[in-house]
């Protein structure tokens, strides 16, 4: 057995390629999770409506994304639509498969909120007449994505990962740019290495962000979260004030 | 040529049909053989993060927080690549085996031990009352209670495994999704076969989500 010793020396000249397939990924799935979550959250009161034909297109429509693999359905959508003459760039069909996807799992998480909304809650803004747009972004959205926010994130943290599969079609991110990198440098192990700390990188990253975002958008539960903590009570009381 | 020059099923036949229907036997194998191994791997690492010791369970952070941080393509790569630089060149099936063994397991003891820590406080001080050690704590009294709990995780995360082995064709292992692309390459009808291994994914998945979901339905009413 030959001993193999670790050289990430000729990847130095490349730091430049990697950061912008850094770049790229991050792209990507901002990109991906903003359109999804605007989908999923279409589909997901889709899914509730009273319009029977809808919520029966909307669970399909999930079940169908949820139960099968990312990478077929990538395939799918850029062979098969390919093969009836749709062409498009492979960051766009990618980044279109990731939004088709992660609007299924987002769907489905902010379904489980919407459905914990208590009923009282609804009843009482028809009383308050507030209109039928206004319940649905105040009182039932607001507070559902409240509740689901942290399952929503690891949503994210996943789909993150799930772009490595559009270098599949060779659209350019992070594990496209490693794929031509180790062709060049022949430095496989190292090449592959390197960029799982770029992905554990961006995803502490994303996991930190999505953390600042969530405190500076739910300021109800952040004054909740602080009265409740013993100790700091009064002060805290206090600074609630202050803020509201 | 596009699929409505060809008509619908153009030059694919039975014998095709039969070689997808052969991989899913593959894909069945890889998730089995992932799932065991996680399945080992999570135990363990559910073991350590729940360890009285504390670089132990600094240990097993570390190594949840690293490898949910790293795309399964990746680690593929790296067991791939990994492996045979060092001279061990190992079939697909056993470098998928390991890689996917490394990603189950951090999520595998990650969800168990959520389960664990969901136990009520009590159960533990009244087995420490009744003089049991912390390795009997858990055998009698602690898992069993908390396998009723982690079942329908478990059996959601059974799903995720059985479409994470779709990534083993990037290494050359032909399961279900590599049949499909050996197929296209021959006869190119992608939106057939593609949808063809699709509904074999959803066929597979489809009944354990629904069990999975069943079963958690259940455990809320209990609970409620």
């Amino acid at each position: 057995m030959n001993r193999y010793s670790l050289d990430f020396s000729p990847l130095l000249g490349y730091w430049d390629v990697f950061l912008h397939g850094t770049l790229l990924t991050l792209q990507m799935t901002a990109l991906a999770v903003v359109v999804g979550v605007a989908v999923g959250v279409l589909v997901a009161f889709g899914k509730r409506g009273r319009n029977r034909a809808l919520a029966w297109a909307c669970t399909v429509y999930i079940e169908i994304v949820r139960n099968t693999p990312f990478l077929v359905q990538i395939f799918l959508f850029y062979f098969g639509l390919a093969s009836f003459g749709v062409r498009m760039p492979t960051f766009t069909a990618a980044v279109l498969a990731m939004i088709i996807n992660i609007a299924a799992y987002a769907a489905e998480i902010i379904r489980a909120g919407l459905e914990a909304v208590p009923r009282g809650q609804i009843e009482a803004a028809e009383c308050l007449g507030l209109s039928r747009w206004r319940i649905g972004w105040h009182v039932m959205l607001q507070p559902s994505i409240e509740k689901v926010y942290p399952a929503l994130t690891g949503q994210f943290l996943l789909m993150m990962q799930a772009s490595a599969m559009a270098s599949q079609i060779s659209a350019q991110e992070l594990t496209a740019i490693a794929n031509t990198v180790q062709s060049d440098t022949f430095r496989s192990l190292e090449t592959y290495l390197v960029v799982a700390a770029l992905y554990i990188v961006l995803s502490l990253f994303i996991k930190g962000l999505s953390a600042l975002l969530g405190r500076a958008v739910f300021r109800r539960s952040r004054v909740v979260n602080q009265a409740q903590r013993p100790g700091r009570r009064a002060a805290s009381v206090a600074t609630a004030g202050g803020a509201a | 040529m596009t699929p409505l020059e060809t008509g619908l099923f153009g030059n694919f036949t039975a014998v095709h049909l039969a070689y997808l229907f052969k991989s899913i036997g593959w894909t069945l194998v890889l998730s089995l053989l992932a799932f065991a191994l996680g399945a080992v791997g999570g135990f363990g690492v559910m073991l350590a993060r729940i360890s009285p010791r504390r670089w132990l369970r600094g240990l097993a952070m570390v190594y949840i927080e690293g490898i949910q941080g790293i795309p399964l393509l990746i680690l593929l790569f790296i067991v791939y690549y990994g492996l045979s630089l060092y001279g061990y060149s190992l079939p697909a099936l056993v470098a998928a085996g390991l890689a996917m063994m490394l990603y189950v397991s951090a999520y595998l003891g990650d969800i168990w031990r959520g389960c664990i820590d969901a136990m009520p406080k009590p159960q533990w001080e009244a087995a420490e009352c009744l003089a049991l050690t912390r390795w009997q704590t858990l055998r009698l009294v602690i898992v069993p209670q908390a396998l009723r709990l982690s079942l329908p995780p478990t059996v959601g995360f059974l799903v995720q495994i059985i479409k994470m082995t779709s990534l083993a064709s990037v290494i050359g292992f032909v399961e279900l999704t590599r049949a499909g692309q050996v197929i296209n390459n021959t006869i190119f009808q992608p939106f057939l076969i593609f949808s063809l291994v699709g509904a074999f994914y959803f066929v597979l998945c489809y009944p354990l989500s629904r069990w999975s979901e069943a079963m958690e339905r259940k455990l809320n009413v209990a609970h409620r």
